[in-house]
């Protein structure tokens, strides 16, 4: 004869296994039913803001011949100073995170925000993929460093010095080699891309 | 060795001696009865007893494997220390490693093993954990600490990365074969091939060596115990001679050896100063010469051989293999990375700049972590005449000479100068340099580039500083790793800076 509270016992526990069956197969349903998450998006950054376009220059980065070559682009630029550079450096990223790019950036490169103090200090915030994903090598950093820094310096006058930061803080180089601790002087960097310009 | 220690703390019981003989002189039979010795060795039983495990320990011990130990070369002293196994790992006293150099001061308070160096700099170690504590800043051992005896013990591995905390400058661990180097203290060689008949086998060496020549079949080799001898580019360098086809680098257990290899007998001879051994083959009459080397003098002092500077450096060029220890800089491969590549470079660039009487520094001559101001620190305080980083790279082709792309601005204050434009007043020699190295490159064909970076510790260097980034001069990367290729860049950089001495060398 099976003792009363023993049956009880089992009675309870099978009860709970059969309703917890059913709640598990319940919310298996409703995760089925949720739409699933994009992946990340890698895709290639556009400019953001629309209007009037204006001629900029921007200077791009070739691996191949390790040069650094000035490319017309006709860009929206809004009227602020901050918002210019910003969508400078938007239109920069957009050819190199595009597929027939001549400097490869990793996917999910980008630029943050970019803050203009004066006098003459510009600071660029780069987002920790844009570091992280980077190749390491002096002068495919160098490049990267100079085509960000000339193409604000050309189009938007009077930056005297620039800071790099990854994601809003100070590191000590972006892949190895190309120092972001200090302040970048304009006037030099402006000289080592006259060095970077191919040979003809 | 275990035998004459035995042996050796026997004599030093002195008077007791006889005493402890007379009892190990007697015996007890079964029935309680004292022996004599003669009575003793009557009984063959007993007396194999006694006999067959000093037999045995007469066998074995001299088979056993010998006591690691890790040969310690350094400016003020060369010492050797035991090595103990812990854990599968190889640990060493460290008070026993700074003792030699420097005052030291140990003392356990229960919980942590505090050391004192030269009253200058303490460092706190905690029994049985990885933390440590040098000079209010923490650092990871590999393995725990422990304490033995009131012994600290460290893992060797710990030391390339521990010692400099205490020293304040470079030190570099060959971990396989238990060898220390504190300082630039390596002896590096060159071997070349001299003399067609018979072909003669000629070694430099930096520093007066004295090693122990023994020679059998096929081979003569030289064993360095006391010198802190150092690997060539390749451990084994061949000379395309059939006489003298080979010579092999090796390290063992604190020393060094150097086999060359022939298919005939061979004999050594050395110069006065101990600074060059000749290797040729033996004439039959001669065939029994007693090969000894001559003791060597005094070392000489370190300045810039072969012909009057200006100015009198310790060491006129700082080499840098850049990258190192966690630091793996560019990954080439999947089983290659440029500090590995550095390390290679600087090797062959040591060689080169030495062969032309240009004394060297050697920042990293092994997987150690440098950071960039200690880098920059070493080199200021050497007041080297040029500093030479080395970098590699899978990306473009050829050569490419940096010099620094100096930072916004500075802040010198009188005679205190900024430590992040502290180049600025050595640039246009730094430049002048970099122009030679490139010319020497292109009269090689070399392909070439002059170039400023944002490369530190380039802007921190209070003298010619510049940076060499070698590339493949194809799409083989593999070429990197080549050693004719490696000896075409550095034998180019050497040239240019043995060219630029004097200029270097001036007063600045």
């Amino acid at each position: 004869m099976i003792p009363r509270h023993l049956f009880i016992g089992v009675v309870v526990l099978l009860v709970a296994v059969l309703g917890m069956s059913i709640y598990a197969w319940h919310m298996r349903g409703r995760v089925a039913a949720i739409p699933a998450q994009p992946a990340a998006d890698t895709r290639a950054l556009v400019p953001t803001f629309t209007g009037p376009t204006e001629r900029a220059t921007l200077f791009v980065a070739f691996d191949e011949d390790g040069s650094l070559r000035p490319r017309s682009a006709q860009i929206s630029l809004p009227s602020g100073r901050q918002q210019r550079a910003e969508e400078l450096l938007s239109a920069l990223l957009t050819i190199y995170l595009d597929k027939t790019s001549p400097h490869t950036l990793s996917p999910g490169a980008d630029v943050r925000s970019v803050f203009l103090v004066d006098p003459g200090v510009a600071v660029i915030d780069l987002n920790s993929a844009f570091a992280d994903g980077h190749r390491s090598g002096v002068l495919v950093e160098d490049l990267t460093v100079t085509s960000l820094i000339h193409t604000l310096s050309a189009n938007i006058p009077g930056i005297l010095k620039v800071k790099i930061l990854v994601d809003g803080k100070e590191r000590e180089t972006l892949a190895g080699h190309a120092d972001l601790t200090g302040f970048y002087d304009v006037t030099a960097v402006n000289q080592l891309s006259t060095q970077l310009q191919p040979v003809q | 060795m275990r035998w004459n220690n035995l042996r050796s703390t026997w004599w030093k019981s002195g008077a007791s001696a006889p005493r402890k003989a007379s009892k190990i002189g007697t015996g007890f039979c079964p029935g309680g009865r004292i022996l004599r010795p003669q009575q003793i060795f009557q009984r063959p039983a007993i007396s194999l007893i006694i006999s067959a495990p000093i037999l045995l320990a007469a066998i074995l011990l001299p088979a056993a494997a010998p006591d690691k130990h890790l040969s310690v070369y350094s400016t003020a002293a060369n010492y050797s220390l035991p090595v103990v196994q812990r854990d599968r790992r190889d640990y060493v006293g460290l008070l026993e490693v700074l003792e030699p150099l420097g005052k030291v001061t140990a003392k356990f308070d229960g919980q942590r093993w505090r050391l004192r160096y030269n009253n200058r700099v303490e460092g706190d170690f905690f029994v049985g954990k990885t933390r440590v504590r040098v000079q209010g800043h923490d650092a990871e051992l590999p393995a725990r600490f422990l304490l033995e005896n009131d012994r600290g013990l460290v893992p060797v591995s710990s030391l390339a990365s521990l010692l400099p905390r205490f020293l304040g400058g470079p030190v570099t661990v060959h971990e396989d074969s238990d060898r220390l180097f504190i300082g630039s203290i390596a002896t590096h060689f060159t071997a070349s091939l001299a003399g067609d008949n018979p072909p003669k086998l000629v070694f430099h060496f930096t520093t007066p060596v004295n090693p122990m020549v023994s020679t059998e079949p096929g081979a003569l080799r030289m064993t360095f115990n006391r010198e802190p001898l150092v690997a060539p580019a390749l451990p084994t360098l061949t000379f395309g001679s059939k006489v003298i086809p080979s010579a092999t680098y090796a390290e063992t257990n604190g020393g060094a050896a150097i086999t060359v290899s022939s298919p005939v007998p061979l004999i050594a001879s050395f110069s006065a100063d101990g600074r060059t051994a000749t290797i040729s083959p033996t004439s039959p009459a001669s065939a029994q010469t007693v090969v000894a080397p001559p003791t060597p003098p005094a070392p000489a002092s370190s300045s810039v051989a072969g012909g009057p500077s200006p100015v009198s450096h310790r060491y006129f060029a700082v080499i840098d293999a850049s990258h190192g220890g966690d630091d793996r800089g560019e990954t080439l491969s999947p089983t290659l990375f440029e500090k590995d590549v550095t390390i290679a470079l600087a090797r062959s660039l040591r060689q080169e700049l030495e062969s032309r009487g240009i004394t060297v520094l050697d920042l990293r001559d092994s997987d150690a972590t440098l950071s960039l101001d200690q880098r920059a620190y070493l080199t200021n305080t050497n007041r080297a005449a040029v500093y030479i980083a080395l970098h590699a790279t899978a990306g473009g082709h050829g050569v490419r000479v940096y010099t620094a792309l100096m930072p916004y601005g500075g802040d010198d204050r009188g005679p205190f100068h900024s430590w992040t434009t502290s180049q600025q007043a050595h640039l246009s020699l730094s430049q002048s340099a970099a122009a030679d190295i490139v010319n020497e490159f292109q009269k090689r064909q070399i392909p070439v580039r002059a170039l400023t970076a944002p490369l530190r510790p380039l802007n921190n260097v209070t003298t010619a500083a510049l940076a060499v980034e070698v590339a493949p001069q194809g799409s083989d990367l593999m070429q990197l790793t080549a050693p004719d290729y490696q000896q075409l860049v550095t034998s180019a950089v050497a040239t240019a800076i043995a060219a630029d001495r004097d200029r270097l060398g001036a007063p600045q």
